[in-house]
């Protein structure tokens, strides 16, 4: 009877250590939303200052984009046309090769090979980008000029395809995953209507993975869209309106940096253009990322 | 039914034939990203093989290639790094038991952890702008150290929760139920037995997210980390550059020399990536083993 | 006795390093429908994926021993899975239509194995494998809305319609009806009935009643003795015999239920 009361007090202190574990675990977590919402917040209210200056016509009506320059215009269209192009092309490389590597990964290695191979794709997508960068710049660039000598030194190719191998392991693991989630049920169905291998990966997995694979491919366009330094190192820094990768661009992501690494004085224009592209990028990869998240979820739903 | 007859050319070894075929161009696939690795690795490694010597590591930046070195570069990746970890560690493995072990299912946890998945998508130069107007501009902490590795933070955070609720999950049931049948709470089932058995998994996490952190150069140069610092930094609040910013200013520079110089310090940060890594496979599939 | 459809000599599997079947000889009749039983964890399924090589998809499984079809042995190294595949069709214990249409799932078989005819001959196959699985009633108006909107029974249909449109010889069903409502059961096992006049059909089930009910032949399987875990086949022969006079104790015991 006499170790009643302490008992009851060890446990009421379990009970209050418990709830301020709790409450600190929950802070912790709330640090992610913390930070969208910095980032919201940051972003717009730049933005805002931004376009105070500057209408919403100059913005996306002009065709030219010089805010460094005496003559300042502010059309985005040069930026954004610079961004698709090298995205474009990163994907025409990373799509196809991250697909077929998914394939073969899921549907034709042994365990052993997987084993091997996939150790390689993992030091692919870990590799800092600013070395794809040093790449494209040192080896790709060369390259392309010896085959096309109209090419320019910072080019939207050279960066595209650097940058597409960087992505290549991201697609691959991703749609991987997808492949690996049609369940083992629909495989056999097709091999026991007579269908090879390779018939059964494209014709009945692949299309069964398809909105996982979505996900993928939309997760990589979004990544390519925001990848910084491979750009800022190899596509140059001449914002225009063309569609010929040998010419030298710039994209969002490189204006940012090349703000950056000036000495432009807080609070001016210039400075402000940063969180106004900034903005942009956001919004594009946002809406990007949470299409593949409600693909990704959809195809979780149909097989679990 | 067998009033017809079915038509069939089957045709089963052109059939064969293209799925080998294809199966080769599949796995050509892979190997043309293997070669680009290893053609990468090799390339950078011979740019920089004159430039690997032990100046590197002793000397400041310099205008002049021959005197140039990665001192300053070096210790602000190893500041950089280890605040970054005393920080990130405790919040996105807190935060990871929170959601995995704690977290009511309602509509509030579903919107966090939605946040969370976006957030491992925004582009890291984001978060540099973040910085830059929150912690550099707002809190008025300049172009520090401390701005950095609040930046840097963030950036890995998602990153660090994920990994930590795969390690939980991964933990027996059984486990949580004998704790739980002993009377433990729900925090002391965590902290005595949970954390323990997934304690492997959560590091392998931690190292591959700092592995990121190491290399992420966006950010950094958006909260305006100087590329030219010719003196030990000493604390928090002084300004600093890393690696990454080092090598991007040497690329940018026209002379050959220095394109030299970058590929030299590239081989000082992959030969630090590649250990990390290692060291985080290792970690895996020793732990994976004894499940 | 019967003409034989498939002849097994010996036939052996393993899972690795676990022998799963041991040394099962077995002849399938031809036009009738066989049921393989016995207790669960025998390799009733393993045997008769043996008989379309469907094992040899599961990693580390391995094959012994010869299956006579149609004069040839289906693992002879010469011959390709693939065509024996063709040729065997399976329908499996889960319903697992194509996530294509109804249409689809039915058409694709035929497209791959090279069926040349046009579009209304393709129309006409559908139709008629779907006539065959007792389905085409139910889904004639729809037939372009996923296979997976269909009930469970008719989705088993479905997939009984997707083997039957390349016209396989033999059509193996594992368990085809145990996922199914006792209503949608009786349709299948009536369909199997009108199956056997063009069909040679084997099905495994682990209900006695259901084994009683359709199969012409059935093969006991058991474990070769306590405490090993390989099955086989104990005893062979007519269903009504099986089920009324068995010659092995151990049958007797199962049929009666007197076996757990």
């Amino acid at each position: 009877m006499q170790a009643l009361p302490s008992r009851l007090s060890l446990l009421r202190r379990r009970r209050a250590e418990e709830r301020a574990v709790k409450a600190v675990l929950l802070l912790f977590a709330m640090v992610s939303t913390l930070t969208t919402l910095g980032i919201i917040y940051v972003l717009f209210q730049e933005t805002a200052l931004f376009f105070r200056e500057v209408s919403f016509a100059q913005f996306f009506l002009d065709t030219r984009w010089t805010p460094l320059f005496l003559s300042q215009r502010f059309g985005i269209w040069p930026l954004v046309n610079g961004t698709v192009l090298v995205a474009a092309l990163a994907m025409v490389v990373a799509l196809p090769l991250g697909l077929l590597a998914a394939i073969f990964m899921s549907e034709f290695a042994s365990e052993k090979v997987r084993r091997i191979l996939k150790p390689f794709l993992e030091i692919l997508a870990g590799i800092p980008t600013v070395v794809y960068g040093y790449f494209a710049l040192t080896f790709i660039t060369p390259l392309l000029r010896s085959i096309f000598p109209q090419t320019q030194v910072f080019n939207a190719a050279s960066a595209a395809i650097a940058m597409g191998f960087m992505i290549l392991p991201t697609v691959a693991s991703l749609s991987e995953d997808a492949l690996y989630a049609v369940p083992r049920s629909l495989r056999e169905a097709a091999y026991a209507l007579g269908a090879t291998r390779w018939e059964v990966a494209t014709q009945v997995v692949v299309p069964a993975a398809l909105s996982g694979i979505a996900a993928a491919f939309i997760l990589a366009v979004s990544r390519a869209v925001g990848e910084t330094m491979i750009v800022a190192i190899a596509a140059g820094q001449q914002p225009k309106l063309t569609l010929n990768p040998l010419e030298s661009i710039e994209t969002m992501t490189a204006y940012i940096v090349q703000v950056s690494l000036g000495d432009t004085p807080h609070q001016s224009l210039a400075y402000m253009t940063i969180f106004a592209v900034g903005m942009m990028l956001f919004l594009m990869t946002l809406g990007m990322n949470v299409a593949s998240y409600m693909l990704t979820q959809r195809y979780r739903e149909v097989y679990e | 039914m067998k009033g017809y007859e079915v038509r069939f050319e089957p045709d089963l070894p052109r059939r064969q034939a293209v799925g080998r075929i294809w199966q080769g161009v599949a796995l050509l696939a892979i190997l043309m990203g293997i070669a680009v690795l290893l053609t990468l690795l090799v390339r950078v490694f011979l740019d920089g093989l004159p430039y690997l010597r032990p100046q590197l590591f002793t000397e400041f930046p310099s205008r002049f290639p021959d005197k140039a070195g990665l001192r300053s570069a070096l210790q602000g990746s190893i500041w950089l790094m280890v605040l970054t970890a005393l920080l990130s560690f405790p919040l996105g493995v807190g935060a990871g038991i929170y959601l995995e072990e704690f977290a009511p299912k309602n509509a509030i946890t579903r919107f966090i952890e939605i946040n969370i998945a976006n957030l491992a998508g925004v582009p890291s130069i984001i978060y540099g702008l973040l910085g830059l107007g929150l912690f550099v501009r707002g809190l008025g902490l300049g172009r520090s150290l401390l701005a950095g590795v609040l930046t840097m933070t963030l950036v890995i955070l998602p990153v660090i929760i994920v990994s930590t609720r795969e390690s939980l999950r991964a933990v027996p049931a059984s486990i949580r139920e004998a704790a739980l049948a002993l009377g433990a709470s729900r925090w002391e089932m965590v902290r005595d037995h949970v954390l323990v058995y997934s304690m492997g998994g959560i590091l392998t996490g931690m190292i591959l997210a700092l592995s990121r952190a190491i290399g992420e150069t966006a950010p950094l140069i958006t909260i305006g980390a100087l590329t030219y610092i010719a003196f030990d930094p000493r604390g928090p609040l002084d300004i600093f550059t890393v690696l990454p910013i080092q090598i991007f200013n040497w690329v940018s520079m026209p002379q050959e020399a220095f394109h030299r110089l970058a590929a030299a310090g590239i081989v000082i940060l992959l030969a630090v990536l590649l250990s990390m890594n290692a060291l985080a496979i290792w970690l895996r599939n020793r732990l994976q083993k004894r499940w | 006795m019967d003409p034989i459809a498939l002849e097994i000599r010996n036939l052996r599997v393993y899972y690795d390093d676990f022998l799963a079947i041991k040394d099962v000889n077995l002849s399938i009749p031809k036009n009738q429908i066989t049921a393989i039983i016995g207790p669960s964890g025998v390799g009733k399924s393993t045997l008769l994926r043996a008989m379309n090589r469907m094992n040899e998809l599961v990693p580390g499984c391995r094959t012994e021993g010869e299956i006579f079809f149609d004069g040839v042995n289906i693992y002879d190294p010469k011959v390709d899975p693939v065509e024996v595949r063709r040729r065997i069709g399976m329908v499996f214990q889960k319903p697992n239509p194509f996530p294509k249409s109804i249409y689809e799932n039915v058409a694709w078989g035929l497209r791959i194995n090279g069926f040349r005819g046009s579009r209304s001959q393709m129309d006409e196959m559908v139709e008629q494998a779907l006539r065959a699985a007792a389905l085409w009633d139910e889904v004639k108006d729809k037939l372009h809305q996923s296979g997976l909107s269909l009930s469970g029974g008719q989705q088993q249909r479905l997939c009984i319609a997707r083997a039957v449109a390349l016209q396989p010889e033999i059509i193996l069903l594992d368990e085809p009806a145990s996922a199914l409502d006792p209503i949608a059961t009786l349709k299948i096992e009536e369909l199997m009935r009108e199956l056997k006049k063009d069909y040679t059909l084997v099905i495994v089930t682990h209900n006695m009643q259901q084994a009683a009910r359709v199969s012409d032949y059935t093969a006991m399987m058991m474990l070769t003795s306590q405490g090993e875990r390989s099955g086989t086949v104990i005893e062979f022969d007519r269903t009504k015999t099986i089920f009324t006079n068995p010659r092995d104790k151990r049958t007797e015991d199962y049929v009666t239920g007197r076996f757990g």
